[in-house]
């Protein structure tokens, strides 16, 4: 018998996805199963701040590991001044605050820690997320959540082009407006943009879902108008409570955008994948 | 790569735009190391004073042999007698570097008549020649070219910057950004990008009777923007109609004697940041570039793809 899991209280298991799905679900009871072997025992209580102005991108990095090799949860960095690649390839539970601006790729390749940057980042946050959280409270650079597989990804203020590009998973929220290219040959996923969206929003998209609060200035091919249910509305609503954000014209009246299914359909499996389900 | 950043003070003031232009260039060094460009737009000039900047030789060729020294000497003092027999004059005359001049001039006459005949003397080559603008671009990072130029204090009201990787044309001065909008005072251009109708473009510009300093393909820009303003276009008419005219990928920044302006193509595929405050514009291509002026906590944002803005100096 297949396990309930949280997933399928959330309503996730009864979305109208036409591909066959490829998302993981683990029980609560294997939660082992979400941490690295090499994982560090952290401690929330355990807090350190870590002065990046003197520092390298990769000292910054370097710092921020032996810190969690030490027991440190919380982490503030203070000064990153929009460095490239900060705290990237954080593997473990961590609280990490940063009091600035980060440059290119900063949070890639994570998966776990929950991260709360004051300023901006640059292009390619948060490319390739596994899960945790990461709330950006300005603005975001160009292809914002790249191949995103998983967690949140929240942008308080206004994101550039093609964010959510090959998007695999997870959800990205942006509280503002966002450029041309949203969601280009995204695969999986959710997008909530609650602001305006710019040119060919969508485009190439397989599969996925993309909610917008604004005016679309236009869709890309094979992205098509989808019928808002319930389903959707009480997952927006959950969603935008949890980060203090709100549509003006409320989540009800939101456009709905999903794949057309006129493209080549990603999901079918490979003979070998097939042999391994059967 | 490259690396593109500009800047302006706005209500009609002034800074050290050297210092400020040139830490903002020296953080996007890792965007391109072949060589380093300034548009600087010191105080307008009056009446008829330009200010000229011209070099007679190439970096490397001061390295090759005895005689270019001697060889320099000979075009420069060809290059002051053109400029006097065609009824220019020379107010005041600096050594920037060994081979590169910054004159002011008193010249009432044809400004390309002038800058063709100053250019037909071997090796010359005029880098600007505006009321406002002064053009300073050499190989190395901007450290080097500050130092090499002293541009340390240099005070002004708004500048472009550039840092090159060479992958259009050859490491040399003349494929240096920014670019002059031969011959049109105080028109100039840095550009992050490929235009792929370049050779279509440049023909159709010759046609209308424009040269081209070089092969680089962001020289287009400038010569492109300065024919629509010498038709009679506002500058941001202008960077509206290229969004279309030009194809390719793009990200450019263009300064007139009194103007700011960046126009982005409709991909939006090449970077750009920009801060905004009522006293002062900073865009760059990294945010690193920015924070190189405001250490302190600022907000900052991408421009959207196809946008174009302009910000006066007054």
């Amino acid at each position: 018998m297949a396990l309930r899991t949280k997933a399928h209280d959330m309503g996730m298991h009864t979305e109208q996805l036409s591909g066959r799905t490829q998302q993981r679900f683990f029980t609560p009871s294997e939660e082992e199963n979400f941490t690295y072997p090499e994982a560090f025992d952290v401690d929330f209580n355990k807090r350190a701040e870590l002065d990046c102005g003197p520092l390298s991108p990769r000292d910054v990095n370097l710092k921020i590991r032996d810190l969690m090799s030490k027991g440190y949860g919380t982490i503030v960095l203070k000064n990153p001044g929009a460095k490239h690649s900060i705290a990237v390839g954080i593997l473990n539970k961590l609280n990490l605050h940063i009091e600035g601006s980060l440059g290119y790729f900063g949070c890639g390749l994570i998966d776990g820690p929950n991260i709360r940057i004051k300023g901006r980042v640059g292009w390619s946050c948060a490319e390739n997320m596994l899960a945790g959280t990461i709330i950006i409270e300005k603005n975001a650079g160009s292809t914002f959540g790249a191949a995103l597989r998983g967690g949140d990804l929240v942008c308080m203020g206004d994101v550039g082009a093609r964010m959510g590009i090959d998007m695999k998973g997870g959800t990205i929220i942006v509280g503002g407006r966002c450029g041309a290219f949203c969601g280009f040959m995204m695969q999986r996923g959710r997008m909530v943009i609650l602001g305006d969206a710019g040119k060919n929003l969508g485009d190439s998209m397989y599969d996925g879902t993309i909610y917008v609060g604004g005016k679309i200035e236009g869709l890309g091919v094979d992205a098509v108008p989808g019928e808002m249910n319930d389903l959707d509305v009480s997952w927006l609503t959950r969603k935008l409570k949890m980060y203090g954000l709100e549509t003006p014209k409320g989540v009800k009246n939101m456009q709905k955008i999903v794949a057309g299914k006129q493209l080549w359909n990603y999901d079918n499996l490979e003979p070998t994948e097939k042999k391994l389900i059967l | 790569m490259c690396g593109i950043a500009g800047l302006i003070h706005r209500g009609g003031k002034t800074g050290d735009i050297g210092t400020e232009m040139t830490a903002m260039l020296q953080s996007l060094k890792h965007r391109g190391p072949d060589s380093t460009g300034y548009a600087l737009y010191g105080k307008p000039l009056k009446g008829n004073e330009l200010m000229l900047r011209f070099k007679v030789a190439e970096q490397d060729e001061m390295s090759k042999g005895f005689k270019i020294h001697e060889q320099v000497k000979e075009r420069r003092n060809e290059v002051d007698r053109r400029i006097k027999e065609l009824g220019g004059r020379i107010e005041e005359a600096h050594d920037a570097t060994e081979y590169a001049f910054r004159y002011k001039i008193d010249f009432a006459g044809d400004r390309r008549k002038l800058a063709d005949y100053i250019e037909d003397v071997e090796g010359a080559e005029i880098l600007s020649m505006g009321h406002g603008l002064e053009l300073v671009k050499d190989l190395g990072d901007a450290a080097r070219v500050a130092e090499q130029y002293a541009l340390k204090g240099f005070t002004g009201t708004h500048a472009l910057g550039h840092t090159r990787m060479a992958t259009e044309s050859d490491v040399d001065i003349r494929s240096a950004h920014p670019y002059w909008a031969y011959p049109f005072a105080d028109v100039s251009v840095v550009h992050n990008g490929q235009l792929t109708n370049y050779w279509n473009g440049r023909r159709a510009l010759e046609r209308r009777g424009h040269r081209f300093m070089s092969n680089c393909d962001s020289e287009l820009i400038a010569v492109y923007l300065a024919d629509k303003m010498q038709q009679g276009a506002d500058l941001k008419d202008a960077m509206t109609d290229s969004i279309d005219e030009l194809d390719g990928v793009f990200t450019y920044l263009v300064a007139t004697s009194d103007a700011l302006g960046m126009a982005k193509d409709v991909m939006a595929a090449k970077p750009m940041v920009l801060y905004e405050s009522d006293k002062f514009i900073a865009l760059a291509s990294e945010e690193v570039a920015i924070r190189s002026v405001f250490p302190h906590e600022i907000d900052t944002f991408d421009p959207y793809e196809g946008e174009v803005r302009v910000w006066k100096s007054a």
